[in-house]
């Protein structure tokens, strides 16, 4: 059925745009061009600082987003961090993480909390993610899916904690996407690539901003090294 | 839905006489304008990244068969299926097709606009199948039975105590002492009533910002999360699509995000944007088991090519509305059917036809806003003035209209003429106005006298003043 279809809608873009023999080989090969070029377009003078300002911003514009930032020297200071975190504020001693053997090689003995692995299972308060890498310029975060950080820890929990070590930290999203492309292989991707910048919100009520919707209320980021 | 553009006048007369609209329609200038002119002017390169995401959808459209064959070719290589649907009703029978596989009783909506295109909702009732939005103003409208009346704001046209009273009448579960005055009381009532249903859903539908030709990828842009859940939990997802929506790359997709959160919320970045390729992988332990994309035609290879073109670079932000003193006067719901405003006045008659839409081009002041904060920089009052000649080419407006717009181009074309009958007119209104110099009503002026005076004419033309302050030659 739908095969047919596509011939008729092929068919009249093919004319609309005056596609014919003659100009084929050369519109295929602008097209094959810019898919395998990708070229670059603009990239705002914010997103292309060294190292040490673009950490700055990163932090800076995170924290505009209403999420919250805490720097740690090392990975090892991660479980105490989590722990007082979830004290502070009350919550149960509990959290829910993938199995990122960057997050399985934590020592949580330390702390009084009851850590569980495997995606959520909608009832968890808190949740624990590594993500891939960040975007200085707007202050988002990139986690990508699979078994290591399942997708559904960033958006089921209500408090979502977010490790992300500084040398991840690209200055603009064309960086972080050359980075996937390299990971992943060309034209490939995870079945899942989240950026994330801050917590989840609406104004869908008289256009008043409430943190909060469904996603997290809080997006808390954890800044190694 | 039902299509009411054809009253549009008629409709615009009741929204001006709404007091709960026109309270709710002061949030538009309040809450759009600004935040979006400070996104802009906080960014160097806005203008800069504008032009390039104009260049980027024209070559997208003068190659999109090519874009649209490498699309598919992707998506299937991630284990994906597309559907191509001629137009509404199409769409909807491949949908049914999908939910009878699938023995689907729930289906949960991110926010689209096509579903509403084509009338998702309806069409699910009708066979036995619950649609349950879940993005917090589309819950609201959906309780209401009504429509969104903005593309990104669907419930804008609402107050909170509007809201208030509806969750008191459905959430008859809850206790009815509760207190529902803080808005943030009413988000967790929804945030909790909603949390259920995502898992229980058979079906997540979505809608895409962009679908990406070099990885087969649907990407949805969002606040609230609920379109993540949605497509996450649903153990089939649906992405409900047109065929404009394409980009060729990661690049490309990257350089239209920088322009669209900026116009539509002012936000310097959406809180999630999520890029998703087919469905769930062997090793993943979450995500959908099937994923489909729902790629609608629905009229617009039919502007592809035409002077409706630049139309199809729209990316849905909804600054042109935002901006718009038509729409600040007469909401969404005016226009009659899923677009309002000038994107709708423009995009309406390409999709249902100007027999039925020709009222919303001709509902501008042109004052240009639109076009001045588009992304996309689309000439939408030059659209709006090409669907006016077609309306006049077609004979589609009243024989009064026709003839005085006859006897205004004889004259027009005529400059002496014209200016002869002018220096007359003038002084003879002047004298007709008496002292008051203001008209209660005028044969011919109806439709302005009927809600307004109408000033008389100082009793000079422009010209003649313009020759007697030894400027020229009006001859």
């Amino acid at each position: 059925m739908s095969g047919s279809t596509r011939d008729a809608v092929m068919g009249r873009l093919r004319r609309a745009v005056g596609a014919n023999p003659a100009n084929d080989a050369e519109r295929r090969a602008a097209v094959t061009a810019r898919l395998s070029g990708a070229p670059k377009g603009v990239i705002p003078a914010r997103g292309q600082l060294p190292p040490a300002e673009r950490l700055e911003l990163f932090i800076r514009m995170a924290t505009k987003a209403d999420a919250t930032v805490t720097r740690l020297d090392a990975a090892s200071g991660i479980p105490e961090e989590v722990a007082a975190y979830l004290r502070e504020r009350n919550l149960p001693a509990a959290i829910r993480m993938g199995r990122d053997p960057r997050l399985a090689g934590l020592d949580f003995s330390g702390t009084a909390l009851g850590v569980t692995t495997g995606p959520s299972e909608g009832d968890d308060l808190s949740s624990l993610s590594h993500a891939v890498g960040a975007i200085a310029e707007t202050g988002t975060l990139v986690l990508t899916s699979g078994p290591d950080n399942p997708t559904s820890l960033n958006f089921l929990p209500e408090y979502h904690i977010v490790v992300l070590d500084a040398a991840d930290v690209a200055g603009d999203m064309e960086a972080v996407l050359a980075r996937l492309r390299q990971t992943h292989g060309k034209g490939t991707m995870p079945r899942s690539v989240n950026f994330v910048t801050g917590p989840s919100r609406s104004a869908d009520i008289e256009q008043t901003l409430l943190l909060g919707a469904h996603g997290p209320r809080s997006l808390h980021i954890l800044v190694v090294g | 839905m039902q299509i009411t553009s054809q009253t549009f006048k008629a409709n615009t007369v009741k929204a001006l006489a709404d007091v709960d609209l026109q309270r709710a329609l002061r949030h538009v200038e309040k809450g759009f304008i600004g935040k979006r002119q400070k996104a802009a002017d906080a960014l160097p390169e806005f203008d800069a990244l504008r032009d390039n995401a104009v260049e980027i959808k024209n070559h997208t459209l003068k190659h999109l068969d090519l874009y649209i064959e490498a699309y598919v070719a992707k998506v299937e290589a991630s284990g994906g299926k597309v559907h191509f649907a001629e137009d509404a009703d199409h769409a909807r029978r491949i949908f049914l097709d999908i939910a009878k596989r699938r023995k689907a009783k729930t289906v949960t909506k991110g926010k689209t606009m096509i579903s509403e295109e084509i009338g998702l909702n309806a069409f699910l009732e009708e066979n036995g199948i619950l649609p349950v939005e879940t993005d917090l103003g589309e819950y609201i409208i959906q309780l209401r039975g009504e429509h969104p009346s903005h593309i990104i704001a669907p419930a804008v046209h609402i107050n909170r105590d509007q809201v208030e009273a509806d969750f008191r009448k459905f959430h008859v579960h809850l206790d009815p002492e509760r207190d529902l005055v803080r808005p943030e009381t009413l988000l967790s009532e929804a945030r909790q009533i909603l949390r259920q249903k995502y898992g229980e859903a058979d079906i997540g539908v979505t809608g895409a910002n962009f679908l990406i030709a070099e990885t087969g990828t649907s990407v949805i842009v969002t606040n609230e999360g609920n379109g993540d859940l949605t497509q996450l939990m649903g153990k089939c997802h649906v992405v409900l699509a047109s065929l404009e929506k394409l980009v060729p790359t990661l690049e490309d997709t990257a350089q239209i995000l920088r322009v669209l959160a900026r116009s539509a919320t002012g936000q310097e970045m959406s809180v999630y944007t999520t890029l998703s390729t087919g469905p769930k992988r062997t090793e993943d332990e979450d995500g959908p088991e099937e994923y489909h994309v729902i790629l609608l035609d629905n009229g617009r290879s039919n502007m592809l090519g035409t002077e409706f073109e630049d139309m199809l670079r729209c990316i849905r932000c909804g600054a042109c509305m935002n901006h718009c003193p038509v729409y600040h006067a007469v909401g969404g719901h005016s226009y009659g059917w899923v677009y309002p405003g000038p994107m709708g006045a423009v995009l309406t008659p390409s999709l249902i036809g100007v027999d039925k839409a020709g009222h919303l081009p001709n509902a501008s002041t042109f004052c240009g806003r639109c076009e001045a904060v588009c992304p996309m920089r689309i000439p939408l009052p030059k659209m709006m003035r090409h669907w006016r000649e077609k309306e006049f080419e077609s004979h589609l407006q009243p024989a009064t209209a026709r003839a005085g717009l006859g006897v205004w181009a004889y004259l027009a074309r005529r400059p002496k003429l014209y200016r002869a009958a002018v220096s007359y007119a003038m002084p003879a209104l002047k004298l007709l106005a008496g002292r008051k110099r203001r008209f209660r009503s005028l044969p011919l002026a109806g439709g302005w006298t009927k809600w307004r005076d109408l000033p008389a004419p100082e009793g000079r033309t422009f010209m003649q003043a313009y020759a007697q302050s030894g400027h020229g030659d009006a001859k």
